[in-house]
């Protein structure tokens, strides 16, 4: 008591909380080789399974004859839906309210369907009875083009549901309608557009891609007969989510359930399903008494496990002559495949699509969004954004470019123009969000400045005369986007999945000796937690973030959350690792006061210790505390040192930011160089800047995948025409452009430390930006609009159709 | 991506190897450095009872100059290609065009003669072998033979390879004058949308000499005399080099995939040889 106290930046720093660009632990690992994913699980006696899956789209599956391949060697069994049907395991409920098969049910409704399930003693046997096992099937008419789907001719897809009227979200039109969502004010909205001085009208095509993660979701299921407990290892996003799916399914008790994710290789929405690859495992291991392992490939990966985007996005923005929106009318077309398992909140069967009013003060809007089903895989999935919050800000800012062009009004002032004012916040959108901070005209004044937008503009305007003169054959675009994110799913009055509520939770114990554990319902794929919760805690607590270990993933540990993905973990887990470090922090107080002889209001929080108010010197440190609530009887007081904290946030988070790209087209040849990159993010309060930056990194060049090539691609027979990295664009270090960073800070006003997630920003905004600096560079001839993905053909088709090659 | 069971055999010389393709007959390939072979195996698409692998063989590796012809053993890797400082100075095409093949992961393992010798439209090496006008040596169970470049490719994977042979080197005259290999690929890893190999010599101011081959445009390599006829004798100005395009741009017939249609690819096809002539030119 009687040391040196340092000062108190110096003890601060030593902490590396809050703010602190502190190396991530996780990487030591990871750079090493030393992770453990679920293809390094390995168990004695363990069986690999492997999928047979449909080469057609749509197709009438009249046999399934598994002889030649339960006579190969090493073959033990192949499951198909007849076998899974007396378990009522051929059908299993989707996220979003529908169905989907697990095996073939009388017929295969997309390319690379799962038919059956092959059980070996190893891969290689698995891999050869799948080649064995002889499917007839009769060919059907495919649906590949969601504007047929409705047509007199089409074919009906979902013969189960063919004659249902009414889906989860409401009425069916049509067998292959699945629902029609309406947010906002239709009449008003076209009043408005029927009474403006300009309505600016396009439709814009957001292809369908893939998260495509580094490593493939896969699993290993292990029922113990003896004490009947499953134990499933799975690359799963929402470990505790699936304990309960999985529990409801089979009908095991939740508490003989175990989930575990093992590390992660890269999620970006990919793994927060459930695969029918889980289900048959599962059932598997149940048959046969031994663990067994299902682990996709890659093409299996790109040909099944879920796609994203897939969104018809037609829209109408009014506005007045001198540039002030006066209503937004989008209509979308949305492709889910042959069964709709978006991932999304069950109450939100478009996601967040209603954010799609963007950065701006828009008045009356209205938003219609009909899924529709059609001969390709499932999915839906929120690929490194919010749910749908990626379609929703492509379309946004696309529609402001569109409308600049229709006002001859240069599109940074349009922005500006018609952004939600610092004052209005917190601000209610036309379409039902209450936006909770956000000082938009500050980043986006902060982004001009620092590219010197005039400077660009000067710069692209000479280039284009030189252009016109013939001196090169390059032209500039200049990319703007100003994105408003909704992350942070969600309060649990209107986010649920499944009836689970989107809360999340953190559980602290602080060690005798002063360091911690904190366990979270949430998953790390790639995100950092170890490190940037460990930083929250060291602030709140006091304790070294080194001293702090943060584990995530296993549910029988770990309490119960909703798991990784649409930017949750630090607006919700983050939030209540907050909460729990302050009911750490108010029992040390009480343990402090005790040890001090004083009363607890007597007693104030230093950095990382209680001192006696007035008496500095007279303190006792979090460590010292820690050892006295183990080890001294403290009347009043429980002994040891622990919390919980279930945190159910009161509102979603809004971060945003303001980009700017610019970039050479090649005329002649379609190629696109990117010649710099400025991308400011406002994420609130900062946890440790060399994560976010190296997440804007990734997010980016995620967006420049998608924005420039990156597809899943149908031929009219619905055959996938981009099932291998060969096609599938997944840029290297080469194609990666440099990015410059920059940053705002407005602290979200509801969360315990202002933070509002960052993970995903990069991608909503970062597609976009690459888009609408492609189209720019041709809005000198004219061009309103192209649709992605930029890869070079398509930029040199649309040279082609503007006369630059004559 | 499981391949079927085979067997794998590992022979020392390449008799021994041309003993186990006789022996073996359909069943069995040889297999370079498996950058084209196991891919397909893997998918299922190639069968194989016995794949027959020659990286024991000694006799095929290496680079050799005598007497201003290049000789490179079939087993040379393309990481071998680019390191090579006697090549670069011999024939820096060669380097140039290695340096563009996949990346560095796969040109560890990809060879010269694998790239030659499977067929592969999409491959660098045969478009631009047939600029250097190299001659191939195969050796079968009568012996060797020597194959042009320009003669070796039927179709698609069709060569003039018998089943019974292997090819073992590469033979080419050292180059002089200005080089220059440009290919327009989407990213690394893949193959060219479209890729031009040009070699072209000047005698005052004047194109003395010109050689012109293209890749992945049509099911083969294409060279073009016609294209190489129309710079020689000019001053390489822009009617000469329109005039080359055009010819060249006739001789391919590309087919459409996830590249593009083929009216882009003739196009870009067009665009790369005016590029990958006007830097020839600048080096001569």
């Amino acid at each position: 008591m009687n040391e040196m106290t340092p000062p108190k930046a110096e003890r601060a720093a030593a902490l590396k909380g809050l703010g602190t660009s502190r190396r991530r632990v996780e990487d030591v690992r990871f750079t090493q080789g030393k992770g453990n994913y679920i293809d390094d699980v390995n168990l004695p006696g363990m069986l690999f399974g492997d999928f047979v899956r449909s080469p057609y789209a749509h197709a009438r599956v009249k046999s399934i004859n598994p002889e030649a391949a339960l006579a190969h060697p090493g073959v033990l069994a192949v499951l198909t839906a007849k076998d899974l049907e007396p378990l009522n395991l051929h059908w299993m409920p989707t996220l979003a309210g529908d169905k989907q098969m697990v095996l073939a049910d009388g017929k295969v409704l997309f390319q690379g369907q799962e038919v059956a399930f092959v059980v070996a003693t190893d891969r290689y046997a698995a891999a050869d009875g799948v080649d064995l096992v002889e499917v007839e099937y009769e060919e059907l008419p495919v649906l590949v083009d969601p504007m047929k789907a409705e047509l007199p001719d089409a074919p009906v897809l979902r013969e189960d549901i063919a004659d249902a009227k009414e889906g989860a979200h409401g009425p069916r039109r049509h067998p292959n309608h699945i629902f029609t969502w309406e947010q906002g004010d239709k009449d008003a909205t076209e009043a408005v557009l029927a009474e403006a001085d300009v309505v600016a009208e396009e439709m814009v095509y957001y292809h369908r891609t893939h998260p495509c993660p580094l490593e493939t979701c896969g699993c290993v299921a292990s029922m113990d007969k003896v004490n009947g407990k499953l134990t499933l290892w799975g690359t799963f996003q929402a470990p505790h989510v699936v304990r309960t799916v999985a529990s409801l399914l089979s009908g095991i008790a939740e508490h003989n359930i175990r989930v575990i994710s093992p590390d992660i290789g890269g999620g970006f929405g990919n793994k927060v399903g459930v695969y029918p690859g889980y289900v048959c495992s599962i059932v598997a291991s149940i048959v046969t008494g031994k663990p067994v392992k299902w682990v996709e490939d890659r093409m299996e990966n790109l040909m099944s496990t879920a796609f994203a985007r897939d969104y018809w996005m037609t829209g109408r923005i009014a506005a007045t002559k001198d540039g002030k929106i006066t209503g937004l009318w989008c209509h979308t077309t949305a492709d889910h495949g042959a069964f709709d398992a978006c991932a999304d909140p069950t109450k939100f069967p478009a996601g967040f699509m209603n954010i799609c009013t963007g950065s701006y003060d828009i008045q009356t809007a209205y938003l219609a969004v009909d899924g529709i089903y059609t001969n390709k895989a499932p999915g839906g999935v929120a690929y490194r954004c919010s749910f749908r919050v990626t379609e929703a800000a492509y379309f946004i800012e696309r529609m402001i470019e569109v409308l600049a062009i229709k006002l001859g009004m240069d599109s940074a002032e349009l922005r500006a123009k018609n952004f939600i004012k610092k004052e209005q916040f917190p601000y209610r959108s036309a379409l039902g969000w209450e936006y909770d901070s956000g000082d938009y005209h500050t980043a986006w004044e902060k982004a001009l400045k620092a590219v010197d937008y005039e400077g660009l503009r000067k710069k692209q305007a000479e280039q284009l005369e030189a252009f016109k003169r013939g001196e090169t054959r390059k032209l500039m675009g200049i990319g703007l986007t100003h994105f408003t994110e909704i992350v942070g799913a969600g309060p649990v009055k209107n986010c649920d999945i499944l009836g689970m509520g989107m809360f999340d939770s953190c559980e602290i114990r602080i060690h005798p000796t002063g360091s911690a554990i904190a366990r979270l319902g949430t998953i790390s794929q790639g995100q950092g937690h170890a490190t940037t919760f460990a930083q929250i805690l060291a602030t709140e607590t006091g304790i070294p973030a080194d001293d702090i270990t943060v584990e995530e993933g296993d549910t029988d540990t770990a309490p119960y959350g909703l798991g990784t993905y649409g930017s949750r973990s630090t607006p919700v887990a983050g939030a209540a690792t907050a909460m729990a470090g302050r009911k750490i922090r108010a029992k040390a107080q009480m343990i402090a006061a005790y040890l001090l002889e004083v009363h607890d209001d007597d007693v104030e929080w230093d950095v990382d210790r209680f001192a006696v108010k007035g008496a500095p010197e007279r303190f006792k440190t979090m460590k010292e505390i820690a050892y006295a609530a183990y080890n001294q009887a403290i009347p009043g007081v429980e002994p040891g040192l622990e919390a919980v904290s279930y945190y159910d946030p009161p509102n979603m988070t809004y971060p945003f930011g303001a980009y700017i790209c610019v970039l050479d087209i090649d005329v002649d040849t379609g190629t696109a160089d990117i010649r710099q990159f400025y991308a400011l993010d406002d994420c609130g309060t900062r946890i440790n800047p060399l994560i976010i930056e190296g997440q804007v990194h990734g997010g980016l060049t995620e967006a420049l995948a998608i924005a420039m090539g990156q597809e899943i691609a149908y031929d009219e027979i619905g055959n996938v025409k981009t099932g291998t990295l060969m096609d599938f664009f997944l840029p290297t270090a080469w194609e990666t452009p440099n990015y410059i960073t920059d940053f705002t800070e407005t602290p979200s006003p509801h969360h315990p430390i202002g933070a509002k997630g960052v993970g995903e920003s990069p991608n909503v905004g970062g597609v976009p930006c690459f888009s609408n600096a492609v189209n720019d560079a041709f809005r000198a001839f004219g061009l309103t609009h192209t649709h992605m993905p930029h890869d070079h053909w398509r930029i040199w088709k649309t040279a082609n159709q503007l006369g630059l090659h004559d | 991506m499981i391949p079927g069971s085979f067997e794998y055999h590992q022979p020392h010389d390449v008799e021994g190897a041309i003993r186990l393709l006789q022996d073996l007959g359909d069943e069995a390939r040889v297999v370079a450095g498996g950058h084209s072979l196991i891919p397909m195996m893997k998918l299922r698409m190639a069968d194989l009872g016995h794949l027959i692998d020659l990286r024991r063989i000694e006799a095929l590796k290496g680079i050799s100059i005598d007497g201003g012809t290049v000789t490179i053993g079939a087993m040379t890797t393309q990481h071998e290609l680019i390191e090579s400082k006697m090549l670069a100075d011999a024939a820096p095409i060669v380097r140039e065009a290695a340096l563009q093949i996949a990346d560095p992961q796969v040109r560890y393992c990809g060879t010269i003669g694998g790239n030659v010798a499977n067929g592969d439209p999409g491959n660098d090496m045969p478009g631009l072998m047939q600029c250097l006008d190299a001659t191939y040596t195969l050796a079968g169970p009568d012996g060797e033979r020597q194959v042009a470049a320009r003669e070796f490719y039927e179709a698609a994977y069709f060569t003039a390879r018998e089943d019974e042979e292997i090819l073992t080197s590469i033979s080419f005259a050292g180059t002089a004058g200005g080089y220059a290999y440009e290919k327009q690929k989407r990213k690394i890893g893949d193959y060219a949308t479209a890729a031009s190999a040009v070699l072209i010599t000047k005698n005052g101011g004047q194109c003395a000499s010109a050689s012109i081959a293209m890749t992945n445009l049509a099911d083969t390599p294409v060279f073009s005399d016609e294209a190489s006829d129309a710079l020689v004798g000019t001053s390489v100005d822009d009617a000469a080099i329109k005039a080359a395009t055009a010819a060249a741009v006739a001789a391919i017939d590309p087919a459409e995939d996830n590249r593009g249609p083929v009216e882009f690819k003739k196009h870009v096809a067009g665009v790369i040889l005016a590029r990958t002539v006007e830097r020839a030119w600048s080096r001569a």
